[in-house]
């Protein structure tokens, strides 16, 4: 009975980084050995020598490495065990009775740290141009294997399963009515948890089409035949996610890329920044010209750089890829349940592809909301909180007010 | 276009290998100091290099591995520097002793470098010293890829494998030979086989270890499949193979095609560089690990393997030499349209076994097509007499013609 008890005991939590920990980074990034520059004056092969050094430059002279313990410990954090792994979580409940309860997933190369700037927006709506009626309870969790949730030492820790996690853990905070949230592999979270259907989960919000495979590719080659310019542009642009190399290799082998990014943070930092050519090059122009899209500064990239390498995650963080190949098989075989919950999608302009309507109308036949947001690209949430936020009060509003009159 | 620059640019230099021993002191330091992961989630090597594997290596690496013998191997043989096309480009050339011997230049691969050939050259250019016949005697070119080993590396596009052989056809003439043959696997297999194709008239002849016999009607159906009809039992073995490789075994190729130069690590990370180069084939990362488990297969010892790494890094050539991915446009088993005598060895642990119908349609002057015992990707390094005997065989034909004519 009291192993029970402490396997759903709910435990606060902050973050301690040791200072020996920031003395060895700085050390390896003083000491990094660098290849050749490219042979070519774009991104074509990659990730920028000149963009590199200016990263390696301000991580050393500029970044000041107190800002994650300060940023974090500011917010409630908790761990709680679930299915044997200590999952760790932001937990910030509104002031306003009424809110809603959301749970947001990062993806990767993401955590926590994209989420941290719609927290204010969301909890305290009235604080930041909102009303009361829009506010949301959140939970912010991080993947297993990512950030400072623990490693799961087994396979099988796919996003079905991390789906399950969620919902015993949405339970365990006593919430009995609540929304769900997710871009990147976050979209994948929350896609399997509108298909499992636990109970209190009443709807879902996409910034990513992260579909079960099988319905990916019927929504987006089905119609091919029927399709405009645009759905046949966005169609190529669909292909050329599942062509980049990163995909491929953490997909196959996560462990053999794993020893570059656990002992070098620059090999650390250019893979986490190769993730599409969009951040890449709004990354990229923030450190080497100083101009800044929207919230990705160079802070808040390093941020999350800085917290990828002191939980020593990028091994870890890679097996969600591999899994995804071994899961995505499967359910090509056998289909899991199609998603009866009410589904919200926003198209960002700069997103991998922008799904037109109809792909995410096939992928999700309750679809309650849709719609094209003005600025922002894979990272929605911490490239523009505001519009993210702002997406989210108009996504889920038809959802809160079901509930009300009920 | 002074007569001295024309002089300069064709001049052939003796060349030392020096190792800084500054370098190899922070080679060792940075061994020291590698920060691991955690171990993988499976009992196999389906997740890539496991974790006991690398720490092995990186054990032996930085307490048992000789640093010195680098450099000391390297002294045993000629090394030559000269520059074609803008590019300082290193090469062992070893004569032999007998008047009568077959030039050959022989072309490595990725993540392999001029090492993997060292225990050939002496049976190669000497026979008579390694239970051999004078008649089989070889005058021993192995040049360095741009970007590899100790070349100079480009710093402009456009050297890819076509590019090569143009370079090696262009290295041979320089060194006099008027009869040649040429030999590859990996990227080397694709350099020999362009040179089949390109068909200069010194080259009489080819052999390969991993033969370009892909039809492209065949090609085209290897990544998402289904595998053609009307395959033989061993056309429909080599192409399950190969489906392998295109669909399990292609991570690391499509990121260095992709991405190269994203790959940091590989010059910041003794670890990083180590497993990178490990993970090229499941068969030849079993052999590997298998030697840090204290079981060699063949002559895939720690040692050897630790020479070719500490070389790629000492050259700090992780990237560089992964640039060639980037620069290819042709594919890796397609048929590439040699017209010279060519000849072939099929080794059992290669990343496909070709089949001779396909060899014998990729290749039509095959002169010579024979399946080893023993033998991966890495065949003249793992098995130095299978392959030394091989090329002794497959020449021989050429040789005979020569003396009759």
């Amino acid at each position: 009975m009291t192993t029970v008890e402490t396997a759903t005991e709910i435990r606060p939590f902050t973050i301690e980084i040791p200072a020996e920990q920031i003395a060895d980074l700085r050390e390896r990034i003083a000491a990094t050995r660098w290849p050749s520059k490219e042979l070519v004056d774009d991104d074509s092969q990659g990730v920028q020598l000149a963009t590199l050094k200016a990263i390696a430059d301000y991580w050393m002279t500029d970044y000041d490495f107190g800002r994650i313990e300060e940023r974090l410990n500011a917010l409630p954090q908790f761990t709680t065990e679930i299915d044997g792994i200590e999952i760790h979580f932001i937990h910030i409940q509104s002031q306003h009775e009424d809110a809603l309860p959301l749970i947001i997933t990062h993806g990767w190369p993401g955590s926590v740290i994209e989420m941290l700037d719609v927290i204010g927006p969301l909890a305290d709506p009235t604080a930041h141009g909102g009303t009361a009626e829009d506010a949301f309870h959140l939970v912010i969790p991080s993947i297993p294997g990512y950030g400072l949730s623990e490693e799961p030492p087994e396979a099988g820790w796919d996003t079905a399963r991390v789906g399950e996690a969620w919902a015993e853990l949405m339970s365990r905070l006593g919430y009995t009515s609540y929304v769900a949230q997710g871009g990147d592999q976050g979209a994948g979270v929350t896609d399997a948890m509108g298909r499992q259907a636990p109970d209190g989960l009443m709807g879902v919000h996409f910034n990513f089409l992260g579909a079960a495979p099988r319905e990916l590719l019927m929504a987006t080659l089905n119609l091919r035949l029927a399709f405009s310019g645009d759905d046949r542009e966005q169609f190529s642009k669909f292909i050329a996610v599942a062509m980049r190399g990163y995909i491929a290799e953490m997909g196959e082998h996560p462990q053999t890329i794993g020893y570059s990014l656990l002992d070098s943070p620059i090999g650390l930092a250019a893979w986490m920044l190769d993730h599409d050519a969009d951040s890449y090059e709004k990354i990229s122009r923030a450190f080497v010209d100083g101009q800044v899209s929207g919230n990705l500064t160079r802070d808040n990239i390093l941020d999350n750089i800085t917290l990828y390498w002191l939980t020593g995650t990028g091994a870890s963080t890679s097996r969600l890829y591999w899994e995804y190949g071994l899961s995505a098989k499967a359910a090509f075989k056998n289909p899991p349940p199609h998603v009866k919950l009410p589904v919200a999608y926003t198209v960002f302009p700069d997103e991998l592809f922008q799904s037109p309507r109809h792909w995410v109308k096939h992928a999700y036949h309750n679809l309650i909301y849709f719609n094209e947001a003005e600025k922002g690209g894979h990272f929605a949430a911490w490239e523009e909180p505001e519009i993210f936020a702002g997406e989210m009060r108009s996504a889920f509003r038809s959802i809160r007010d079901d509930g009300r009159s009920s | 276009m002074t007569s001295t620059e024309a002089v300069a640019g064709t001049e052939i230099r003796p060349f030392t290998v020096e190792i800084d021993q500054a370098a190899l002191d922070d080679l060792r330091q940075r061994i020291q100091a590698t920060r691991w992961p955690e171990k993988e989630t499976v009992d196999d090597q389906t997740q890539g290099v496991p974790l006991a594997t690398m720490k092995e290596l990186i054990r032996y690496w930085g307490s048992e591995y000789d640093f010195g013998r680098l450099e000391a191997r390297l002294g045993e043989v000629p090394h030559f520097i000269t520059e074609i096309d803008g590019i300082d480009i290193h090469f062992i050339h070893v004569r032999s002793p007998e008047d009568n011997a077959l030039p050959i230049i022989i072309t490595h691969g990725w993540p392999g470098s001029f090492i993997e050939m060292l225990n050939v050259i002496g049976p190669l250019s000497d026979p008579t010293a390694h239970g051999g016949d004078a008649e089989d005697a070889f005058d021993v070119v192995v040049p360095s890829m741009p970007g590899y080993g100790f070349s100079g590396k480009p710093t402009t596009t456009g050297w890819d494998p076509v590019h090569i052989a143009r370079a090696w056809i262009a290295l041979m003439k320089r060194l006099g030979y008027t009869r040649y043959v040429a030999q590859g696997g990996d990227w080397g297999a694709q350099i020999t086989d362009v040179m089949g194709a390109e068909a200069p008239p010194e080259l009489i002849g080819i052999h390969s270890n991993m033969p370009g016999t892909v039809q492209p009607d065949v090609s085209k159906t290897l990544a998402a499949g289904p595998a053609p009809e009307g395959l033989s039992e061993d056309e429909r073995r080599a192409w399950d193979q190969l489906h392998v490789v295109y669909t399990k075994g292609i991570g690391y190729a499509d990121e260095m095609s992709l991405r190269p130069q994203t790959l940091y690590g590989l010059a910041d990370s003794p670890a990083a560089l180590a497993a990178w180069m490990l993970d090229h084939d499941a068969k030849s990362l079993e052999d590997i690990a298998a030697g840090f488990d204290g079981h060699p297969a063949g002559n895939l010892t720690p040692d050897e393997v630790l020479d070719n790494i500490t070389m790629t890094w000492v050259t700090n050539t992780g990237i560089s030499s992964g640039r060639l991915y980037w620069e290819n446009t042709l594919g890796f088993f397609d048929v590439k349209g040699a017209t010279v005598p060519a000849a072939v060895s099929v080794f059992p642990r290669e990343l496909y076994q070709a089949p001779r119908s396909w060899t014998e349609q990729a290749y039509p002057n095959l002169i010579y097509f024979n399946e080893v015992d023993e033998g991966n990707h890495f065949a003249a390094w793992q098995e130095p007499e299978i392959f030394t005997n091989e090329l002794r065989a497959a020449f021989r034909p050429l040789r005979d013609e020569r003396r009759s004519s």
